[in-house]
């Protein structure tokens, strides 16, 4: 493991990031929209329903917002890599499978934290989050939808690496797929039985649960942190496993050497 | 002593056979040509070596480390420019060689990026983004980065398919200085007389196989040719004419 090489993969997303706005725009932008979108939703159901609406949809999107952005932080790194066809000059060189993942998520990491206190800011700004009190007693909760962000983006990076490029497009809905299962703006209890199965085994409906339960002052609950934290452990476990036997694969079929647009075989 | 050692290589995809038992060596100092027509498995075999492809049977050794358990040591001391993997167009010359430099952990980073820049003359274009040059200027930057680790081999397919004859004429001199200087070079050319004018030895390889060895000024009357371009010719088309 080398950390000089690691630095490599973190230099050139910052240099990517630094002589290009829209990519430096885009890791707050719609961190930003969202939260105002959903400020102002939560703002007229509050009137309706009262401030523990508003608090628990805005923690609710900024949440999950978080989570999508971490997923998108080591996705994105890995496209850099597929859309300037970069694939032989990084794979034919001394850097290790792992070195490149851990580097996809340091910059993950920096990314989607600098769009979530984009998010904080906005929040306390517009609508008078409490950003403080709130977030110190969400971090663990936060700790496990970075393990699900995490294991997401791995698992897309490893689709990528199997079907071609274009199963990019299979990529950016997954998180929309999963909302409804998370709970992350209703108690899974509103979900029909056979959903709430699917939802038992998601981290993130633990995390949102969760955050309720703060909200309605009964403090964290121990067991859906330690569940969520040990589903994210082990999301994160399968998601390189899966990712390094596709590499591997690619490494066997000759798919790295031949990597192009629409590349499957 | 041999920079590379390639031993019973072979790849099978399905029951098709890309590689067939390729045995061969490059030494230090050595500028060794790869020839064969499309298909062959020129670029199967680099593959292999630049450890992408896995083979099906076989070993390469990369100045001493054997690639398959010693990867990150054996491809320390390896590089490779090709004409199918450019640099990232969207970062500048500056930035490209500063990340792979740490990629291929140089030391005296800075030092090394300045002398690669002037060796390849594209200091000038040290500030623009690599996807705006010309395609010869591409290929210079892409050597840089090739030299920037001082290799022990080096592997070039095709280094200068794209260059005009006076950027053609700096490359083929900067190889020679680095095969002077004790580097390895594997080269994959379809320019017969560059091939003649620069390699020391060559390596015909037809259907996966090796089926000629020798010094390129003397191994086409050996086989009652012209020159190399009529023996790469007679191999593409009749192979079996040749066989040993």
């Amino acid at each position: 493991m080398s950390l000089t090489r690691i630095s490599a993969i973190l230099l050139r997303q910052f240099y990517l990031t630094k002589d290009n706005p829209t990519r430096a725009v885009q890791i707050f932008l719609w961190p930003l929209l969202d939260i105002i979108l959903w400020g102002f939703i939560s703002k007229y159901v509050g009137e309706i329903g009262g401030e523990a609406f508003t608090l628990t949809l805005l923690g609710a999107i900024i949440l999950w917002d978080f989570l999508v952005r971490v997923m998108y932080g080591v996705t994105v790194t890995f496209f850099e890599d597929v859309w300037s066809r970069n694939f032989i000059n990084i794979f034919a060189s001394p850097l290790a499978v792992s070195e490149y993942v851990i580097g996809m998520v340091l910059w993950s990491i920096f990314t989607s934290l600098i769009g979530f206190g984009a998010m904080l800011l906005a929040a306390w700004a517009f609508f008078g989050f409490s950003a403080a009190v709130y977030t110190l007693s969400m971090l663990p909760f936060m700790l496990i939808l970075f393990f699900t962000g995490v294991a997401l983006g791995i698992i897309g990076v490893s689709m990528v690496l199997r079907f071609g490029p274009s199963a990019e497009w299979f990529i950016w809905p997954m998180p929309a797929v999963l909302t409804p299962f998370a709970g992350v703006f209703y108690p899974l209890t509103i979900l029909p039985e056979w959903m709430q199965v699917i939802s038992a085994g998601l981290a993130p409906s633990y995390v949102f649960e969760g955050l309720r339960a703060i909200i309605a002052g009964n403090g964290i609950v121990a067991s859906s942190l330690v569940n969520g934290t040990l589903l994210g452990i082990f999301y994160i476990a399968i998601a390189y496993i899966v990712f390094l036997r596709v590499y591997r694969r690619a490494i066997r079929t000759g798919l790295i050497a031949r990597y192009s647009a629409e590349t499957v075989e | 002593m041999s920079v590379l050692e390639v031993k019973e290589l072979h790849k099978k995809y399905g029951d098709r056979t890309a590689v067939e038992h390729v045995t061969f060596s490059v030494g230090k100092g050595e500028i060794v040509g790869l020839l064969g027509p499309n298909g062959a498995g020129k670029t199967t075999t680099i593959s292999m070596i630049l450890g992408i492809l896995e083979p099906t049977t076989g070993t390469i050794h990369i100045a001493g480390h054997p690639l398959a358990t010693e990867r990150e040591a054996a491809l320390k001391t390896t590089n490779f420019a090709a004409v199918y993997a450019q640099l990232p167009g969207n970062l500048t010359i500056h930035q490209n060689l500063n990340v792979f430099g740490r990629i291929y952990e140089v030391p005296e980073l800075a030092e090394r990026m300045e002398a690669v820049m002037h060796e390849m003359d594209i200091k000038k274009f040290e500030h623009t983004k690599a996807g705006v040059l010309s395609s010869g200027e591409q290929t210079r930057v892409t050597l840089a980065k090739a030299m920037l680790n001082r290799p022990e081999l080096l592997l070039l397919d095709e280094p200068t398919a794209s260059l005009d004859p006076s950027s053609a004429q700096l490359m083929r001199t900067k190889i020679r200085e680095f095969a002077a200087g004790g580097g390895g070079v594997l080269w994959t050319s379809h320019n017969m007389q560059e091939v003649t004018e620069m390699c020391d030895r060559v390596l015909f390889i037809s259907h996966g196989k090796i089926l000629l060895e020798g010094d390129p000024k003397t191994l086409p009357q050996d086989h009652g040719k012209k020159d190399l371009e009529e023996l790469f010719i007679t191999v593409a088309r009749e192979p079996l004419s040749l066989e040993i």
